[in-house]
């Protein structure tokens, strides 16, 4: 990974050589996986047939060449060298929503012994947020919006298409389960 | 003649008010889908998929393939008027729709790219029409060995064909193959490269890898991108349709041209983005309007949708008589199909004659029904792109998680699609293509039977594979389209060496 500090250009935050090289060797470890996995079930010819790692052998191996082919092309290129893969405000850009994502998802979800809160609040949360910082808007049309929009889909799916979401101790509070 | 009865038959069972009611239902969500950034035909179709697991199956497919019409139809909206293209195979369409709405033009681009479309949509569903048949009679005596082959053909052409880096594409379509390969192998009770985690039992679904890979990968990047749509203003009335259905008729060698491109690449999988490319290519090159293409030029916008078009729909050919998907949107359709309790490939011919016919009937009438609907809403989907970008991400980020929980109602495929959205963008960052991925998920464990099954006929003899005329010819046309490419790749590599030194 020393090579990012090293990388020239100062905007970029990861140059696209650098990135595929990682790539392709993630890929070259995950074929070893696979054929390693696969020769554990018996990747050959059993009594009665192809035993259970007999074609995913032959994935990884497949998986290992093109990504070792990939990654010598990776390390060899040189046109891409001075390509930045992400900028650093890209890459701000992509993670100031990312994160939320990730908390969104942990809200509904829970963590460890705390219970989640269901989708329908954290959507409220995750919406109104996103248009209050990303989108500056005011609180309250942030609010009006995404109450709007998890009510309607909350008509969607409980109601018109009887697909029950999570739901969390604000809706066992209002009797919405 | 027998496929004109057929199609008539369909047409009856079509023509109930409630599938047209779902048709105009489902081409107006694919058009609201194809206009916006994050969501397209594929995802947005597998979003909506668990929302039809209690309807009957013709119902559920008409829905479902309409949305995929509409879908097809909403990109060049996009295009044309904000320079974004809505949906990779609209990325052609903005080469000469974009600079032709910026000189007021916009209204006669939008009708021509729609009629485009829907001429190109009419070509393909007549070829699946009249040869989706036959194929099937024809598919109906293959047996796990020529299965096998027609797969190999399906991943090898996707390495021959593809614009990214053949090992790239072969990279992508393993890890896909990977990842099918996970949970429970229903042959020999086993469990493969679960590594005691039981959430992986069931192994990969793949219409979560196709929220993810599309939906959450697809809103990253369009962040990157910044958040600001800048767009031009359209009008249409009748008079300016008619005034460019006038103009269209002279340009009939190019929509044949883009027909023929658009079928070919359909059927077998190349799918609707590099048709496009191939069709506005190739228009640019015969057409005696070439040099202007680019400068906004009507045939410019009329050669990628009818290609797009054409292959987006003829790519339901090969789904539904061999049970391999053309395309990624295609592959979830087929997704549809193993839920609602039908097999897919050439039985369904036989067995579900009303789902079948009722489909093609309904891709008649969706199309006509499409048309219709983009001609008369353009403005009110052109002011929902003006919808801030800082409202419209979050609210299918919802979607999305919404949407990958429905499929099984686990919490754990929400957090597998943020994995495969970050997946999803560090692939297209670097040129890793997704449709062979979604692909090589779908069908692996098909594959993978056929394999076998042809394995075990022969003892274990690869040589099962040339031993008629039929699979010999099947097999070698694969390694012909597998080994083009990385020859065509390691000459790439070896080239820049080569001037430099």
């Amino acid at each position: 990974m020393s090579e990012h500090e090293k990388n020239t250009t100062e905007k970029s935050a990861v140059s696209t050589k650098t990135m595929d090289f990682v790539v392709a060797l993630m890929f070259l470890a995950l074929g070893g996986v696979v054929m390693w996995d696969s020769s554990r079930l018996g990747s050959k010819w059993g009594s009665d047939g192809p035993e259970a790692g007999y074609f995913p052998f032959y994935i990884g191996l497949f998986l290992c060449v093109a990504a070792a082919v990939n990654a010598a092309r990776a390390y060899l290129g040189r046109d891409l060298k001075a390509a930045s893969f992400v900028s650093t405000t890209a890459l701000k850009m992509v993670f100031s929503v990312l994160l939320p994502t990730i908390f969104y998802v942990l809200l509904i979800d829970g963590v460890g012994p705390i219970p989640g809160l269901g989708i329908y609040v954290p959507s409220v949360l995750f919406i109104a947020a996103f248009m209050r910082w990303l989108g500056r808007y005011k609180w309250l049309m942030a609010a009006v919006v995404s109450v709007g929009v998890v009510v309607v889909f909350f008509l969607m799916f409980e109601i018109w298409f009887k697909v029950p979401l999570p739901k969390g101790p604000l809706e066992a509070a209002l009797g919405l389960n | 003649m027998e496929e004109i009865n057929s199609l008539m038959h369909g047409f009856s069972i079509a023509l109930t008010p409630y599938n047209m009611g779902l048709m105009f239902v489902g081409v107006t969500l694919g058009v609201l889908i194809g206009v916006l950034p994050g969501l397209g035909g594929a995802n947005g179709v597998a979003i909506l998929l668990p929302l039809t697991f209690t309807m009957n199956p013709t119902s559920a497919i008409i829905m479902l393939s309409c949305i995929y019409w509409g879908a097809l139809f909403g990109g060049a909206i996009t295009s044309i008027l904000f320079n974004i293209p809505g949906e990779p195979w609209s990325v052609a369409t903005t080469f000469d729709g974009y600079p032709m709405a910026q000189r007021g033009r916009a209204g006669e681009a939008l009708t021509a790219a729609f009629t485009s479309s829907f001429i190109g949509a009419l070509v393909a569903v007549l070829v699946i029409t009249f040869a989706a048949p036959t194929v099937a009679k024809f598919a109906i005596q293959f047996g796990p060995k020529e299965f096998f082959a027609v797969y190999l053909l399906t991943f090898c052409s996707f390495v021959g064909m593809t614009k990214a880096p053949p090992f790239k594409t072969i990279t992508a379509m393993m890890f896909g193959f990977a990842l099918a390969a996970v949970g429970l192998d229903t042959v020999t009770g086993q469990l493969r490269l679960t590594f005691g985690h039981m959430e992986l039992l069931k192994g990969f679904d793949f219409l979560i890898a196709v929220i993810g890979l599309f939906g959450i990968g697809e809103i990253l990047l369009t962040l990157e991108e910044g958040l600001a749509f800048k767009g031009t203003k359209s009008k249409i009335n009748v008079r300016i349709v008619i005034e460019t259905w006038k103009q269209l008729p002279k340009y009939w060698k190019t929509m044949i041209r883009s027909s023929v491109i658009g079928c070919w690449m359909g059927i077998t999988p190349g799918g609707a983005t590099p048709a496009s490319f191939m069709g506005y290519g190739v228009a640019k090159s015969m057409s005696p309007n070439g040099k202007n293409f680019g400068n906004g030029e009507m045939e410019g916008v009329i050669a990628p949708e009818v290609a797009a078009h054409a292959a987006g729909t003829s790519a339901l050919l090969p789904m539904l008589t061999l049970g391999i998907p053309g395309s990624p949107t295609a592959a979830v359709l087929l997704g549809g199909l193993l839920v609602w309790g039908l097999q897919p490939g050439p039985m369904l011919f036989v067995e579900q004659k009303d789902f079948v016919w009722g489909l093609i009937a309904s891709m008649y009438l969706g199309n006509i029904v499409g048309l219709i609907v983009v001609l008369t809403t353009v403005p009110l989907f052109a002011a929902i792109l003006r919808v801030p970008f800082s409202i419209v991400a979050p609210v299918i980020l919802v979607i999305c998680a919404i949407g990958a929980y429905t499929v099984h109602s686990s919490m754990f495929d929400v957090w597998l699609m943020l994995v495969f959205g970050v997946i999803g963008y560090v692939f297209k960052k670097l040129d890793y293509p997704l449709a062979p991925l979604v692909l090589a998920l779908v069908l692996g464990d098909r594959a993978e039977d056929a394999f076998r099954q042809a394995m075990l006929g022969s003892g274990g003899e690869m040589s099962t594979f040339f031993s008629n005329g039929l699979v010999g010819g099947i097999t070698t046309l694969a390694l012909a389209m597998l080994f083009w490419a990385p020859v065509r790749g390691l000459l790439d590599t070896f080239k820049p060496k080569a001037d430099r030194s």
